[in-house]
């Protein structure tokens, strides 16, 4: 993985130092409250409900065995003994007092990390896939794309002070996984077929409270110009976003508002002035980047191991566990493993504590070359283990609740923070994807309905990703009560699309009946195996809709509509 | 009393004397004095320049200031002719100013003053100067002293600006 040079060290610690004499001025009075918001969203503090939450970056998902320990570590020390895994690879911790943070800053900058543009209207922490440089179906590995990019967008002075956040997201394999179509661009890394490496970039997705997907603005940037071509977007983006309305002022409204083609002709005026002579990344540069992903020391190992193919005959469970966790590797004999952070009611989704984080890092070190990855699902992955390791890992991460069988399916639910902890929320998330997890414990049931994406945000701004998800729960108030707005059919990856509502909201003690009945009205409509999504796609949300709402008169629903 | 601070070849100094007196409208350039050193409103500098000035013949005694939303491109005619440019920061959250002075500096070629005006703070300065500016009028209830602290920043910038038009991969 990239390790830190000098420069990347100094740039840590001096930012560290800033931040400290920041927070004091703050806590001095020499700065007040509105004057330090942005320093401190710069460097990932919000202000939460109980306290501060700070959000440290996890660049492109990837964690050693030693980062994951320093986050146990902040975990154990600074928080209540865990972290929460974000869909942006990020970890956040909800009780976090102003006065530590640069102490937990310092920590982080030891091992190679930092919480710097994790919030802010700058650009935020590059995301890439959970599986880049392992994956059967990679194209490239998109990690060297995505270090360069943090890089460059790092206190990059010119962008700073955008008229909104700025989320960037990059994958190259045959099927997208880090979401490139729903952020404010999306990078997709090609060969021509000439062997040359291209890019692919999308512009203007978002979710929140307008959901758009975004759209090509390039099909073949050659991959020097990476950085002058954002930088290019960025410009038009800084000069004409709009800045008077927040919920506006995304890249997503300013490409809508002018439409792709004009947007794309800006971009390539500017880009035109910009992108020759030092804009470009150099081979040498590329090839430094490069080297610190080379892939690790594989050994040569038989595509069939005898034991394992056995134990997979003999157990049943380890054998549901591999067929949900376990992910094709490019290597002969390796894999790739999921480690759910969903048990169910007893952890909310993306929460991991300080122990299985020691624990997990131990495994990545024991059964892997001590790397850990952090997907868009919120859970965790080994990205290299032996086939012929699987059953002791298995057995291991079972001890520490992580080994539930659920990757993908129902209950492996993807949710924000929500009413718990966040003071943006209209209702609860967390207790809503516990319901549901509660209900669908039964794995049969479970695996027989396959993959389904289920996404749950507390309020609009969509955190949870619920537009996407394929069942989409979105909390929403009215007249100060908590309800829940269903939508069917969104999609992430390739095929990213939005969901549509499927009618008035629902209470949350409704819900698990809700989704039951969505899932045996799939179950009706099914052929043979045919995936969840397929059915929605092919059979549209009626059929849903009168199974949900024709037999079960419920007494919140009806007034509800009427009510202003 | 500005208080401005200024860049210069021996470093980062507080005006003591700043001569210019910023001009948002009409109204104020009429109470203003003749003899004065005016920072005016770029559409209102137009209008009052003596024709030498305008024709690029004669340097002008004033400046002028651009809003955000104004484009770089047609001051180019007068850029031999003006002794200062101020951009404005209604608010310190709003980074319009930056990308306006990296397109003066790099793409108009303008080498004169720049002046940061308006929310000027001192947490912001080093990105300012990265692009490109080199006087900052700090908010007036703001220690001037104080604010050039601001003026270091980090000493790593990976990426390019301004002053440093190499990316540090092309400095290693
Ligand atoms: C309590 C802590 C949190 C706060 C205050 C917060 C705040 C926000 C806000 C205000 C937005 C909307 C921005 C906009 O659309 O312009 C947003 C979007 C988003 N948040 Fe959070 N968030 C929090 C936690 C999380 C967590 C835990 C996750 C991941 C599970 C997350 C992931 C996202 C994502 C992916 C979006 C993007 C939606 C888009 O593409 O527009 N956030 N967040
Ligand atoms: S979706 Fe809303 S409630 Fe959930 S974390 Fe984001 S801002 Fe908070």
């Amino acid at each position: 993985m990239y390790s830190y040079d000098d420069y990347d060290y100094a740039l840590v610690r001096e930012r560290v130092e800033q931040f400290r004499d920041q927070v004091a001025r703050r806590l001095n009075g020499e700065l007040t409250e509105e004057e330090f918001l942005p320093l401190r969203l710069q460097n990932g503090l919000y202000m939460q409900k109980h306290a501060y939450m700070l959000r440290v970056a996890i660049p492109y998902g990837v964690l050693s065995g030693n980062q994951l320990r320093t986050l146990a570590h902040i975990a154990r020390t600074y928080d209540k003994g865990y972290g929460h895994f974000t869909t942006r690879q990020n970890i956040q911790f909800n009780w976090i007092q102003l006065e530590q943070t640069p102490g937990i800053l310092d920590c982080l900058a030891a091992a190679q990390m930092h919480a710097i543009q994790t919030s802010g209207n700058c650009v935020r922490n590059v995301t890439t896939e959970a599986f880049a440089g392992v994956a059967a179906d990679e194209i490239i590995d998109p990690r060297p794309f995505a270090e360069l990019l943090r890089q460059w967008s790092t206190i990059n002075p010119e962008f700073l002070f955008l008229p909104r956040k700025f989320k960037i997201a990059i994958s190259s394999a045959e099927q997208d996984r880090a979401a490139i179509k729903v952020h404010d661009i999306g990078l997709h890394v090609y060969r021509a077929t000439n062997g040359e490496m291209l890019l692919r970039v999308y512009v203007g997705g978002g979710l929140g409270r307008t959901p758009i997907i975004g759209l090509a603005i390039k099909e073949d940037l050659p991959w020097r110009h990476l950085l002058s071509y954002v930088e290019a977007i960025l410009r038009v983006y800084n000069r004409h976003g709009r800045r008077d309305n927040k919920y506006k002022a995304r890249i997503k409204i300013l490409v809508k508002a002018l439409g792709i083609a004009a947007f794309a002709e800006e971009v390539q005026r500017e880009w035109q002035a910009i992108n020759a002579g030092p804009a470009e990344i150099t081979d040498q540069e590329y090839q430094r980047i490069a080297a610190a992903f080379v892939a690790p020391a594989y050994e040569f190992l038989p595509a069939q191991n005898f034991d394992y193919n056995t134990q997979l005959f003999k157990h049943a469970e380890f054998s549901r566990w591999v067929a949900r966790s376990v992910i094709a590797h490019k290597v002969t004999g390796y894999a790739a493993v999921i480690i759910s952070t969903k048990p169910g009611i007893s952890a909310p989704p993306g929460d991991v504590t300080a122990e299985q984080m020691e624990v997990i890092a131990l495994l990545a070190e024991q059964f892997g070359f001590g790397e850990v990855r952090v997907a868009h699902e919120q859970n965790l992955v080994l990205p290299d283990v032996r086939k012929a390791d699987l059953f002791a890992l298995w057995q291991a991460l079972d001890l520490i609740g992580m080994a539930t069988p659920n990757a993908g399916l129902l209950t492996d639910i993807i949710a924000c923070p929500g009413g718990d902890y966040c003071s943006l929320a209209n209702a609860k998330s967390i207790p809503i994807a516990q319901a549901i997890q509660q209900r669908f414990e039964d794995l049969d049931y479970l695996h027989d309905a396959g993959d389904v994406s289920l996404n749950i945000s507390g309020c609009m701004n969509a955190c949870g990703h619920h537009h996407i998800g394929n069942i989409g729960i979105l909390g929403v108030d009215k007249n100060g009560s908590e309800f829940y707005q269903v939508t069917l059919g969104g999609a992430q990856g390739n095929d990213s699309r939005l969901g549509k509502v499927i009618g008035p909201a629902f209470s949350a003690a409704e819900m698990p009946d809700v989704i039951e009945k969505i899932i045996t009205t799939y179950k009706d409509y099914r052929e043979v195996d045919e995936p969840f999504i397929d059915v929605v796609q092919r059979i549209g949300i009626d059929p849903f809709k009168e199974n949900l709402y024709q037999n079960s008169a419920s007494p919140q629903q009806q007034p509800m509509e009427v009510l202003p | 009393m500005n208080n401005v601070i200024a860049l210069a070849q021996s470093g980062a100094h507080i005006v003591e004397q700043d001569p210019w007196v910023f001009i948002n409208s009409e109204t104020e350039l009429v109470e203003a004095s003749a003899h004065q050193k005016l920072i005016l409103p770029f559409s209102l500098w137009q209008k009052c320049q003596p024709d030498a000035v305008l024709r690029g013949e004669q340097q002008s005694v004033q400046g002028f200031w651009l809003a955000p939303e104004e484009e770089e491109e047609p001051v180019k005619q007068w850029l031999a002719v003006v002794p200062l440019i101020a951009l404005q920061f209604p608010s310190f959250r709003d980074g319009r100013a930056y990308t306006q002075a990296y397109v003066l500096r790099t793409r108009l070629g303008w080498a004169g003053e720049l002046r940061a005006v308006g929310d000027v703070l001192r947490d912001q300065l080093s990105h300012m100067r990265q692009c490109g500016f080199t006087s900052f009028a700090i908010r007036t209830d703001k220690s001037v002293t104080d604010a050039l602290k601001g003026l270091s920043g980090i000493s790593v910038l990976y990426g390019r600006s301004v002053i440093q038009p190499l990316l540090l991969f092309r400095r290693r």
